[in-house]
């Protein structure tokens, strides 16, 4: 008896948005992302089409991260404490489709470092690099508030997506946005009802549904990732269903998040049984940005050259597995 | 829920004034503000008075469309002016309505099918309304094969198990939700449910309590979509508050706005 596969008909897809503008629309980029688009759950091509594969974007810090194992540290050690230098490595040698810049010196209980140093941070990097930026401030709602006007004001009509509306703070983010041409991330603590309401909050203030990223705070592999999972799976279903308030790409950090744990970075003297150091942590963030991506995730922020470069080589061979 | 806004009937005094002076305005305005109101296509009815009911059809189907951008839903028994109203249409439309009767199914589907647009089948037959809710899907059990003979995609059929006022027959209200939630076992995919929710208030006192209460209980049963009024915010509210705690809509703070954004 022929077998037929059973197909979901859905009603609606997820918005397509482009980050980045190149000189034409009165930016610098040398190339754009397009994400979203999809009419069907992840690469399931005999149901609909994803005709904007996942891209991922490297993780660049404005300082020099304290406390990063030696497999990642290797990678990197020329370029800390040199965003440009870092970003422009990210994208000649590792690929990256983006960069998502973290001004992490920016934090109070840091080095503190003014509006006007994170601005400057901001356009050399954007000279180093053609790639389309995603701007974070350092998750100090006062101390983002204050630089981040500054922040996009560095980047005007660049098409940055900048980071992070949340529901207790998102006025002034929203209003730089809107004034300088950019986007912005919604983000939520893994809750799909507080994603919605963010994602109505800034709309109320002229936000173009276009122009909105969502990211929900995930954790890594082994560390309840499989309820991060069911949140955007569950966001995409509604997307798809026709919830116009959700049907925005979404993002998932994956590298922080990966080798924060301790699978990725004890050393094999303390946990023996664990195997080679230079290979847990890699393993950890590739299964973790895989599991985001068949969750629907169009936007993975990544840390390691070998994990973006495994990633690639499985967007590509998930975008080219038989079409229907 | 799958809104139709019923306010474009010659019933309505403004419609029928509009109809009667070919004032395209009232029309345009009421199209307008029902799709604002949440509906996502829009009920055309000459009304009982109108003479030339052919032409009277083609007309608001035509103006309909210059001011919104929704599928219309002809509501009429005749088929001659079915078909001029489906050829006058230049988006998607729906059929209202056939009832189970082999007459009228014989005059209706062939246009569903040529047309490949949704249909709306009543559970009448030439006897009127049955009684109770096995005698309506009797009939909606009638319309399903009939359209699977037809070619018609029973995902394009929308049983409409009659509710009728309810300080006349109280009775009947939940033999219709009864109705509803049985008409899911009919087939797979099973069509989808609709009711044209006023005619449960008609000269009644509570108008707009006894609709929305009833388009609440409605949609508990399964309920797909429904004939009503738009610019009744309060109903609007009920039906999208129902339907966030049906778990059909996520619910964040502000759902309402959520719902209508």
């Amino acid at each position: 008896m022929p077998f037929t596969i059973p197909k979901e008909r859905w009603t609606a897809q997820v918005q397509t948005t482009t980050i980045g503008a190149p000189e034409a629309d009165g930016g610098t980029r040398t190339s754009t992302v397009t994400v979203g688009g999809e009419q069907t759950l992840p690469f399931l091509h005999f149901e609909g089409e994803t005709p904007n594969p996942p891209v991922i974007a490297i993780e660049v810090l404005d300082e020099a991260p304290t406390g990063w194992p030696e497999p990642l540290l290797k990678h990197y050690q020329e370029v800390l404490g040199d965003p440009a230098a870092w970003a422009q490595k990210a994208v000649a040698e590792f690929g990256a489709d983006m960069i998502c810049l973290r001004l992490v010196s920016a934090n109070p209980d840091g080095t503190n470092a003014s509006a006007d140093d994170c601005a400057e941070t901001i356009q050399s990097v954007l000279k180093a690099v053609g790639v389309p930026l995603i701007i974070w401030g350092c998750g100090d709602d006062d101390k983002d508030n204050e630089i981040m006007p500054f922040c996009s004001q560095a980047a005007a009509g660049e098409r940055c997506v900048l980071g992070s509306a949340t529901q207790d703070n998102y006025k002034t983010i929203c209003a730089s946005a809107l004034a300088d041409g950019h986007l912005i991330v919604n983000e939520s603590p893994l809750d799909i009802n507080i994603q919605k309401q963010v994602n109505i909050l800034v709309t109320d203030m002229g936000m173009d549904l276009n122009d909105i990223i969502m990211y929900q705070i995930t954790g890594a592999l082994g560390y309840g990732v499989e309820y991060a999972y069911s949140i955007l799976e569950r966001t995409r279903l509604a997307a798809l269903g026709g919830d116009k308030m959700l049907q925005m790409p979404m993002l998932s950090i994956v590298g922080s998040e990966a080798w924060r744990v301790k699978e990725a970075w004890q050393s094999e003297e303390e946990a023996p049984e664990w195997g080679p150091l230079d290979k847990r942590g890699i393993m950890w963030e590739v299964a973790t940005a895989s599991l985001f991506l068949h969750a629907g995730t169009d936007i993975l922020v990544m840390w390691h050259p070998e994990a973006v470069a495994r990633l690639h080589d499985l967007i590509a061979e998930l975008i080219a597995s038989p079409q229907a | 829920m799958f809104v139709i806004g019923e306010r474009i009937n010659g019933m309505f005094d403004d419609v029928k004034r509009a109809i009667q002076e070919h004032d395209p305005a009232p029309i345009q305005e009421l199209a307008r503000r029902q799709v604002a109101g949440g509906a996502n296509a829009l009920d055309i009815n000459v009304g009982p008075a109108s003479k030339d009911k052919l032409g009277t059809m083609q007309w608001l189907v035509e103006v309909s469309q210059e001011a919104v951008d929704v599928p219309l839903c002809l509501d009429t028994t005749n088929a001659e002016v079915m078909r001029a109203g489906l050829e006058a249409c230049e988006g998607n439309a729906i059929i209202n309505s056939t009832t189970g009767e082999e007459e009228r199914m014989a005059a209706i589907l062939p246009l569903a099918a040529e047309f490949n647009c949704p249909l709306i089948g009543l559970t009448i037959d030439a006897e009127g309304v049955p009684r109770d809710a096995d005698g309506r899907m009797e009939i909606a059990l009638r319309l399903v094969s009939a359209c699977m003979e037809q070619g018609i995609s029973i995902s394009d059929l929308y049983i409409d198990a009659v509710i009728l006022p309810v300080n006349a027959l109280q009775q009947v209200p939940q033999e219709v939700l009864m109705t509803i939630r049985m008409c899911k076992a009919l087939s797979d995919p099973p069509p989808n449910t609709i009711i044209g929710l006023s005619n449960v208030s008609q000269g009644t006192v509570y108008r707009e309590l006894l609709n929305r209460t009833c388009l609440v209980m409605a949609l508990a049963n399964g309920l797909d979509a429904a004939i009503v009024d738009p610019l009744d915010d309060k109903l609007m509210e009920a039906a999208i508050a129902a339907e966030v705690l049906l778990n059909r809509n996520i619910y964040c703070d502000d759902f309402i706005k959520a719902y209508r954004k």
